[in-house]
């Protein structure tokens, strides 16, 4: 017997696969940077100047205008938990979703018990699409912000940023978007769109390394530091320096992580395009969700009627546990999905599938028509023999 | 789907326990493997250790001696 296929399809937790540059980048790193921002040695400048560019790419993504305010962090949890832990005041109340991840919502509930910032969760419909209708009519005097995934790691769902971004104009609210799932896949304009502020990880769909991250904050939104130390700059002061982004970085940064995602921003930007990447990862979606639909013992979980969301396909066989169905895709297939909760509960709670969970699939670049061929075949043949 | 199998699974608080598992059972040379685990246990960190039925308090003693803490042990079909 020949070895085993592996296919992998678990993109939605960490993009497995990275562009040739962006290995090539951070062996570079390794060997030739200094400590950014706490010298001017040529080591240090080659550190400080590829973070600078790989600040201005952000930028550029996602229409900030302003590199100074894109912040890095170790990825979207760690800036998120900045955001929602240092923007409020006792008694505020903010508005999110039950599409959200757990890196959402935990911090809500923390900042609820520790400061009193309470929340509403907007719900969603039967297949998982925001009730956008439902946001207004939860605003209440003491409301400051909305507080949204773009996309679901779930159900792959795409909010529209647009409208809610609306709202958040015309009642006076900060707009803060989880981009997790949709950096460098969906078109993210924080001018056009009224974000303040977009928080995204580095290493699912900017295809960089794991350990980076961060946000990009619109000019003269004040977040409390979560926390203080180093920065190579006003060493004698007391506190975190003012100035952004060294108000919310301390500590020696990430730079050879940094400069991978420096080069897979130029690729994916510069090279490939984000419209291409999408076009072809939710190409592979269809081709997938069209190869399974006809069959009776699966459900399908989510819109699939559009193309404005991630390139996700969650679904379960019967009443088999998603555990087993993975495990099965795993050792008799080599193909890696993604069972149970996906640190998203109250989506499970909202689809009804807090028991069985569900078997996620999710697509990248670097996937083909023939993984996704294979894996209809493995699903087909797991569905037919139950 | 296959045919489901008797089994005796383990679960855990962190990935860090399943992993101290997995080293401890392939330094012994027992047989087992980690799989995601099965929705009658409790989610615990996602992953579980399965391998043979039978002799569950041997191997909890064993988990024990080996410093691994674990959640729940169960003998199911899987
Ligand atoms: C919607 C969403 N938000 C937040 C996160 C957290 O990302 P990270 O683990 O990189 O911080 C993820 C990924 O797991 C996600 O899918």
């Amino acid at each position: 017997m020949g070895e085993m296929r592996r296919v992998y399809l678990d993109n939605a937790a960490t993009t497995m696969q990275k562009p040739p540059c962006v290995v090539e980048a951070v062996t570079a790193a390794l060997t030739s940077f200094g400590n950014s921002g706490r010298d001017t040695g040529g080591h240090a400048l080659d550190a400080s100047r590829v973070i600078y560019d790989a600040r201005c790419l952000i930028s550029d993504l996602f229409n900030l205008g302003n590199p100074k305010q894109v912040v890095f962090t170790c990825n979207s949890t760690e800036a998120l938990n900045m955001a929602i832990r240092g923007l409020f005041h006792r008694g505020d109340h903010v508005i999110s979703s039950v599409m959200e991840h757990n890196a959402v919502l935990r911090p809500l509930y923390d900042i609820e018990e520790d400061q009193g910032v309470s929340h509403t969760f907007i719900g969603v419909d039967e297949k998982g699409r925001l009730l956008v209708s439902e946001i207004e009519k939860n605003i209440r005097p003491e409301t400051k912000a909305l507080i949204f995934t773009h996309a679901s790691n779930v159900t792959g769902n795409a909010n529209d940023l647009h409208a809610i971004g609306k709202i958040a104009k015309k009642h006076g609210l900060l707009f803060i978007v989880d981009a997790s799932q949709t950096a460098g896949v969906l078109p993210i304009d924080m001018q056009d769109m009224n974000i303040d502020i977009v928080a995204f990880t580095g290493h699912k769909g900017l295809y960089g390394p794991q350990g980076t991250g961060g946000m990009a904050i619109r000019e003269g939104i004040d977040i409390h530091p979560l926390k203080s130390g180093g920065t190579g700059v006003l060493s004698y002061l007391k506190h975190q320096p003012e100035e952004m982004p060294t108000h919310l970085e301390c500590g020696t940064m990430n730079a050879h992580g940094l400069a991978g995602l420096h080069a897979s921003l130029n690729w994916l930007v510069k090279e490939v395009g984000i419209d291409q990447v999408h076009a072809h990862e939710i190409a592979l979606a269809k081709r997938f969700y069209e190869g399974l639909k006809d069959m009776e013992a699966i459900r399908f979980y989510g819109d699939y009627d559009t193309d404005q969301r991630a390139a996700i396909v969650s679904l379960n066989i019967a009443d088999y546990d998603s555990s087993e169905v993975s495990d099965q895709l795993e050792s008799d297939y080599g193909i890696s999905t993604r069972p149970g909760a996906h640190c998203a509960p109250l989506i499970h709670e909202a689809m009804g599938t807090v028991n069985q969970g569900m078997v996620r699939f999710a697509f990248s670049w670097f996937n083909t028509e023939e993984d996704v061929d294979y894996a209809v075949k493995a699903v087909r043949e797991l569905a037919t023999d139950i | 789907m296959r045919q489901k199998e008797l089994r005796l699974i383990t679960t855990f608080h962190t990935t860090a326990d399943a992993l101290a598992c997995e080293r401890a059972c392939k330094e012994q040379g027992f047989s087992g493997r980690i799989i995601p685990v099965p929705r009658q246990l409790s989610a615990g960190c996602g992953l579980a250790w399965s391998c043979e039925p039978g002799k569950e308090e041997e191997f909890a003693e064993f988990l024990k001696e080996h410093g691994v803490e674990f959640d729940e042990m169960a003998t199911i079909l899987f």
